[in-house]
Order: structure tokens, then sequence, then C-alpha cells
């Protein structure tokens, strides 16, 4: 059956959010990711260039976003099972991310299911973190 | 790298300009601590391999950056990268190159672009598939 699988408090817990925490976008931060990817591409590390390619500032590469901070979701989920991956994700991008932005976010659990797959039963956990810069526009998601 | 690409430049089924990765385990040390992200069967070889892996893994989200890199170093400083969306499929370790590839899928008449993307081995295998959507500035 569907759903026996996934603990209660898992379920009670979709829709949660955890607080705003706000990340200030270091040059260096950047700088030390796009070595760590290996991504030689200027407007990650060179200012005159990013601002040349009309950039307020070097810009941060598309998912630097995922290695700033997240307060935790109120309810501490966990899964039951010992063994997590990673599955994938979807990232939405509405506005550049540069050095000296002051990020927002915001993380919200928006759905638990679970699915019979080829190694057993598994749960999926979805959540939604949104990225809002210091102008209060939605930069990612 | 960094050519600006247009509109005009781009048709259906065209293949995106496949990069070729070399993931080591200094790289995964790196993106560890570029990242935040801590979690051993990225470096500790025995814990990776008493979770049953076959030795440290690569980051899922260090396999989302390079696809990001094929999107960014084809579309150049004026393309933006507007969505990007992957599935993790199977493992990947470092001492294996990863080839990042793709095509373009369909153009609609509003300029947006989506196009397919995937990780693939020298074996063929495609260890990560995803989607991607872009917009070009137009030469006129």
């Amino acid at each position: 059956m569907a759903g026996e699988n996934i603990p209660k408090d898992l379920i009670n817990a979709i829709g949660t959010e955890s607080s705003p925490l706000e990340n200030d976008i270091e040059k260096g931060a950047i700088r030390r990711f796009a070595e760590a990817i290996e991504d030689s591409n200027l407007i990650y590390i060179d200012e005159s260039y990013a601002k040349k390619s009309n950039y307020r500032n070097v810009v941060a590469p598309p998912t630097f976003l995922r290695s700033i901070n997240t307060n935790p979701l109120p309810e501490n989920i966990k899964s039951p099972y010992s063994a997590v991956v990673d599955g994938g994700s979807v990232w939405e991008y509405f506005e550049p991310v540069c050095a000296g932005d002051v990020i927002t976010t915001k993380t919200k659990l928006q759905d638990v299911f679970d699915r019979d797959g080829r190694l057993g039963n598994m749960i999926f956990i979805v959540k939604v973190t949104s990225y809002t810069n210091q102008k209060s526009k939605l930069v990612a998601t | 790298m960094n050519q600006n690409l247009f509109l005009e430049d781009i048709s259906t089924g065209m293949a995106i300009p496949t990069i070729k990765k070399d993931p080591t385990t200094q790289q995964l040390v790196k993106y560890a601590g570029a990242s935040g992200d801590f979690y051993q069967i990225h470096y500790d070889m025995d814990y990776a391999k008493n979770n049953g892996l076959p030795g440290v893994i690569l980051h899922g989200a260090l396999k989302n950056a390079f696809l990001a890199q094929l999107l960014t170093d084809w579309i150049g400083p004026l393309g933006k990268l507007t969505k990007l969306e992957v599935q993790y499929r199977g493992m990947d370790l470092p001492g294996v190159p990863v080839y990042a590839k793709g095509n373009v899928n369909e153009i609609s008449a509003n300029g947006t672009i989506s196009c397919e993307i995937w990780l693939e081995k020298e074996d063929g295998e495609k260890t990560t598939v995803g989607k991607a959507v872009i917009s070009l500035p137009s030469k006129n």
C-alpha cells in the first residue's frame, strides 16, 4: 500500500517551512566554488570581465546556491531508512546572483511519498528552497 | 568558451558542444569544502565501502555543476539559463572521466529553448539525465 511505510510525523511535517536565513555572497566563496567544480569561466573570477558582460560583480555559478546555508525545518525530518541518496534537483533561475548580494533562503517540505523500486521501498522527500536577494526579488528556487 | 551564442545560431536537434570532466578524489575534497557537503561517502573510502559502495562517489550536486557548465560554456555571457533539472541514475567514481552532452529539443516562438542534457561515461552509460531551458539574444 502506498504510504504505509512513511512515518506519520514525516507526513505531518509536509508544508512546514524553515525560518529565513540571510547569506552574504562573498567573492572568495564564489571563486573557491568555481575552482572546485573546475569551471574557469571568467565571469566567476574576474570582476572587470564580469562588469564588461553587464553584471554588477562576479557572478555565482548556477549551482552555487546549493552551497549557501538554510535554517533547518522546524520538525526534525528523518527517513526511517539508513541509505539516503540525492535523487536529483530542479533549479529555476530568475535573476543573476553576484558577489555582494545578500540572499535570504527559506526551505519548505513540499512533499513526501514512497515508491517500490528495484532495491525495495523508497521514500522520496521533496524540499523546495527559495532564494531572495536584498531587493526582495526572488532570484531562484 | 565564452563566445556569444545567438538565437540565429541554433536549430532543433543540434548537439551542444560536449565537455569532458576528469573528476579526482582531490576535486571531491575541494567540492566538499566549497559546498559544505561533508557526507563521508564522498571522501572517506572506508565509510563508503562500509555503506555498500564500490568506493567514494561524486556528489550529485557536482554532477549538476558539470551539466550547468555544459550550458554556460555554450550560451556565453549573454545567454540565460532559466531552468536546470537533473536526475541521478547511476554512480560516478573519481578517476573515471565523464562527458557532459546535450541536444536542442525545441525552440519556442517566444525564443525559449528546451534542451536535453546528460552525463555519459566512456562506455556510454548515462549516469545523470536532465533537461534545461535557456534563452538567447537575437542578432537583430
